[in-house]
């Protein structure tokens, strides 16, 4: 026994490195889920608040570009506006609308925490439960698909960004309507995406508009990026393809949140159609 | 040794800050990401005992990971840096007689003693760190690459550092 105590007193770097390593590999392995990370993540109240002070005094320094978005963006839904449009018939009903229903709401956040340079990246954003986000909602921005949110606080959420190794979004060309999907480019570049499994019917062209299809978390047709090269490892019955992305993801500084009105009623109504098989 | 306390304290606050608000946005060509808050645990005093220099080096760790949102993964690569910061400084200390200095910096040190002890526990740290957090042998020569680059740049920047806290009247 004395034999052991002296052992253990002699070599104690070596046995205080076993404890101290194994715990920190525990704390990695068991948290490394994310989802499960309530307290040592940047929701958590003390980094949380820090963030958005410096974030804070960062967003000054971009605010010219960040104007410019945001004039691009009205520009884009003024287009929309019923009053942009010429009325070509002369006859004026007022039709209540009874047809078409509200499906998607969208909440604006502001980025307080973001990167692009790991092989799983996330961003902080300062919009919570309690401004009715929830887990699995999808992110967009004014240049087009951004992320899903995967862990909601109180006041501030965290959205696994389109760059993540894990990441995985319904896709569809724009003009074929081919359906496929997007995934993170595997040499961590944060401006490019592969579009993979599109059937070998589809004929894309170099530079046509890769979109969100309508099996996604968002509405259709939210941009995503550009077809940049078609000769990437092909795989067999299906075609993969280089996408360059639409939303250059250093710069974010507002998404919006997609709220799916219909989504519950789809979650619940597929998981009764699992359970009964 | 009230002095070496608030000195530690400001040193782990102020990397703690520059690394989470500064450096974490610094990244060239996208694969070279300096990580200067191990200087903390480089810059701890030779009588610090070993399980205060474990316990820092978990504290230190855990705090990076709380901003980075890697719980766990920092904190393990300090760890394994703290343990050949032991083993190093009983190689090398104790057969050159450095015994009476209080803090490993350059200015105590010397240039060469310092540059061969920042750049072996970075690169044991670098590796550690990229190869825990990819996880996965299929990107090798990637990671190999982000972790070569990203050591030449944190080392660089522990030198620099040095040379500006660099004091002379310390110097042998």
């Amino acid at each position: 026994m004395r034999n052991l105590l002296v052992f253990i007193t002699k070599y104690n770097a070596f046995f205080l490195f076993l404890i101290f390593e194994v715990s920190a590999l525990v704390i990695y392995i068991r948290y490394n889920s994310f989802q499960k990370a309530t307290f040592i993540s940047s929701t958590s109240q003390v980094t949380g608040a820090m963030y958005t002070q410096v974030n804070g005094l960062k967003s000054y320094l971009s605010l010219s570009e960040v104007n410019d978005s945001l004039a691009r963006e009205n520009a884009r839904l003024r287009n929309q506006l019923k009053t942009s449009f010429y009325k070509d018939s002369s006859v004026r009903r007022q039709v209540k609308d009874t047809f078409y229903k509200q499906q998607y709401t969208f909440i604006e956040a502001k980025v307080i925490n973001n990167s692009t340079n790991r092989s799983t990246n996330y961003l902080t954003i300062d919009r919570g439960s309690r401004q009715g986000i929830a887990k699995g909602m999808g992110v967009i921005c004014g240049a087009g698909l951004v992320g899903k949110v995967v862990y909601v606080g109180d006041h501030l959420s965290i959205v696994q960004s389109l760059l993540h190794k894990d990441s995985r979004f319904s896709a569809m060309l724009a003009k074929g309507k081919e359906l496929g999907y997007i995934e993170w480019s595997d040499d961590l570049d944060p401006h490019k995406g592969i579009l993979k499994d599109v059937s070998n019917n589809a004929q894309p062209k170099l530079g046509e508009q890769v979109v969100t299809s309508d099996y996604s978390l968002f509405p259709a047709g939210i941009p995503i990026g550009k077809i940049s090269n078609l000769h990437t490892r092909a795989g067999g019955y299906t075609l993969n393809m280089e996408v360059s992305l639409a939303v250059d993801f250093s710069k974010l500084q507002y998404v919006e949140v997609v709220v799916n009105k219909l989504a519950s009623e789809q979650a619940g109504l597929e998981a009764q159609e699992k359970k009964n098989e | 040794m009230s002095r070496i306390i608030l000195i530690n304290f400001l040193r782990f606050t102020a990397l703690l800050f520059l690394q989470v608000f500064l450096l974490k946005n610094i990244t060239l060509y996208n694969i070279s990401t300096p990580y200067l808050y191990i200087l903390f645990i480089l810059l701890l005093p030779f009588e610090t005992p070993n399980w205060l220099l474990f316990a820092l080096a978990f504290v230190m760790g855990l705090s990076i990971d709380a901003f980075y949102d890697t719980p766990g993964l920092h904190a393990a690569a300090c760890i394994v840096l703290a343990f050949v910061r032991i083993l190093f400084i009983s190689i090398t200390v104790q057969q050159e007689g450095f015994d009476h200095e209080p803090e490993p910096t350059l200015s105590t040190m010397g240039f060469r003693w310092f540059f061969t002890y920042t750049l072996i526990l970075t690169l044991v740290h670098h590796f550690f760190l990229f190869n825990l957090e990819v996880f996965r042998f299929s990107e090798i020569p990637y990671t190999l690459g982000r972790f070569v680059l990203s050591s030449i740049f944190t080392v660089f920047l522990m030198l620099l550092t040095g040379f500006l806290f660099f004091r002379r009247k310390e110097r042998k």
